[in-house]
């Protein structure tokens, strides 16, 4: 905490000084320049919304209550939600989906309390009230909404491979025979590639990292999730590393929300049907460089 | 129930899992122990040091971080291709050798009850420090530690979980596969509890069986 703060008064101080010499030097005034004093990166994208009123959304309830709101996020994926280990900076299409909901509800970046939760206790979270809402490229399933509601999807992506930059017999699922995959834990691609394609042999961690370091030591052929989580790695390590072949499945990510709240659903469907152009800039910003492309999907 | 009956498949996969896990493990360990413990009380020096050096460093490091170097540091430095057969012997490995360091000590205290007078009755015969040690010393020392060494054991099989974290699959991988498909974990985690606790009593079964049929009088 004391990191951050450090890190953004010497940022304040920063935009000052700018402020300062754009005054001396006479160029015409910025017009957001008094408010984007303190502003972070993103905050141009939108404006943090006031005298926001959800009539009987209960989740609603609980952040204006609490002063703040509390989102479940992933740490370990670029380019989608990452977690700086030595800044404790958040980054990623997914965190900029998070804040940008967080704006329309009338939450500044500085009312966001993070939480990182692991794909495997994602509903548990929100069904227990622990988070309001959970962005962390979270595949909309029917099994899925036997317990909880999904807003959206704000993006869509398919199963996709990883294999070494100096890879040439993989280029899909198909050329997987007597190769071995890894994958995390019980994942659904790591069930999909067993049940409908034959690999030689699957090996499974608790995250992708373990996978990617598998990968590069040469003791795993390939590594398969949704494109979009693989595209961060390429991202991260382009010598070592490059997507295989055109993604097999499609993924559809929504907003994970507690089961009933449709007032909330329909709020955030409604921003990503009304948001213009911000889906687009959070994608250029964030998963652009990774490499793939992508569009705003409509929602449900 | 729908937990248990509509999973039946992946539930009998996972826990044959957890059974192959604890006898390699056990079996490894109880060899490796044993050897161990008898390296500690031996006349020789070297042997002596040896087996110190393994009970203080492996015993002293958390398994999580032994499971890691087996999963990590090994594959690479082996050149090993991550198959099935070789992460079951990777994790069987881990595990024995982990427990080993356990079962040495624990019969190394059963050795300790040995009285010394036997052991010196058996060198009077003429026997080698390998035959007091097999003849004599040990028989009686795994009499007397049939319940630590169930202990042990009992520790050896709860922590085969660990190695779900490490491409193995068993009861400690199931709840990763069930969330996965929208199941309540909660749930999930009450069975693998309840199973748990059913295989234990079947160890402290096992334990009181022989304790009666072995138990040393005095």
């Amino acid at each position: 905490m004391r990191t951050t703060r450090i890190a953004g008064a010497i940022a304040g101080l920063a935009v000052a000084a700018l402020a300062l010499t754009a005054c001396n030097s006479g160029s015409p005034a910025d017009p957001g320049g008094d408010a984007g004093a303190g502003e972070e990166e993103t905050g141009a994208l939108w404006e943090v919304a006031t005298d926001v009123a959800l009539e009987g959304s209960p989740t609603f309830d609980n952040m204006t209550e609490r002063g703040k709101v509390i989102i479940g996020v992933k740490n370990d994926q670029p380019g989608l939600g990452y977690e700086d280990a030595a800044t404790g900076e958040r980054s990623g299409f997914d965190i900029g989906i998070a804040q940008w909901i967080a704006a329309s509800l009338g939450f500044g970046e500085d009312q966001i309390e993070y939480q990182t939760i692991p794909s495997a206790n994602r509903e548990q979270a929100i069904v227990n009230g622990d988070i309001d809402y959970y962005v962390g490229t979270y595949s909309i399933t029917d099994k899925r909404k036997e317990q909880i509601d999904f807003a959206g999807p704000y993006f869509i992506t398919g199963q996709g491979l990883l294999v070494a930059a100096d890879n040439t017999d993989i280029n899909g699922p198909d050329d997987l025979a007597g190769k071995i995959v890894c994958s995390v834990t019980g994942s659904t691609p790591l069930q999909r590639i067993r049940d409908e394609f034959s690999p030689g042999d699957t090996v499974e961690y608790d995250t992708y990292s373990q996978c990617v370091e598998q990968l590069k030591a040469g003791s795993v052929d390939a590594i398969t999730t949704d494109e979009a989580i693989l595209a961060g790695y390429v991202a991260q390590d382009p010598d070592a590393l490059k997507i295989a072949g055109e993604p097999f499945s499609e993924e559809r990510y929504g907003v994970g929300l507690a089961k009933g709240d449709t007032v909330l659903q329909q709020h955030i469907n409604d921003l990503f049907t009304n948001g213009g152009d911000v889906w687009q800039a959070l994608f250029d910003l964030n998963l652009a460089p990774a490499g793939i492309q992508g569009t705003q999907p409509a929602v449900d | 129930m729908g937990v248990i009956t509509d999973y039946l498949p992946l539930w009998g996969e996972t826990l044959l899992g957890t059974i192959v896990l604890f006898f390699g493990g056990g079996a490894l360990a109880l060899v490796l122990g044993t050897l161990v413990g008898a390296m500690r009380v031996s006349p020789v020096p070297i042997a002596r040091g040896i087996g110190i050096l393994y009970v203080n460093t492996i015993r002293n490091t958390p398994l999580t971080l032994v499971f890691f170097a087996f999963a990590f540091a090994l594959p690479p430095l082996l050149g090993l291709r991550l198959t099935s057969g070789v992460s079951l012997t990777l994790a069987i490995s881990a595990l024995g050798i982990y427990t080993a360091t356990y079962v040495a000590e624990t019969i190394r205290s059963g050795i300790n009850t040995v009285p010394v007078g036997q052991a010196e009755a058996a060198r009077a015969l003429g026997l080698t420090f390998g035959q007091v040690m097999t003849l004599v010393v040990l028989p009686q020392a795994f009499r007397s530690v049939i319940p630590p060494m169930m202990s042990v054991f009992i520790a050896l099989l709860k922590n085969t979980t660990v190695a779900a974290g490490f491409s193995v699959v068993n009861l400690g991988s199931i709840r990763a596969n069930m969330s996965e498909d929208g199941e309540n974990q909660f749930i999930v985690l009450l069975w693998v509890m309840a199973i748990f606790v059913a295989l234990v009593l079947l160890l402290s079964w096992a334990q009181r069986a022989l304790e009666n049929r072995w138990k040393v009088a005095r």
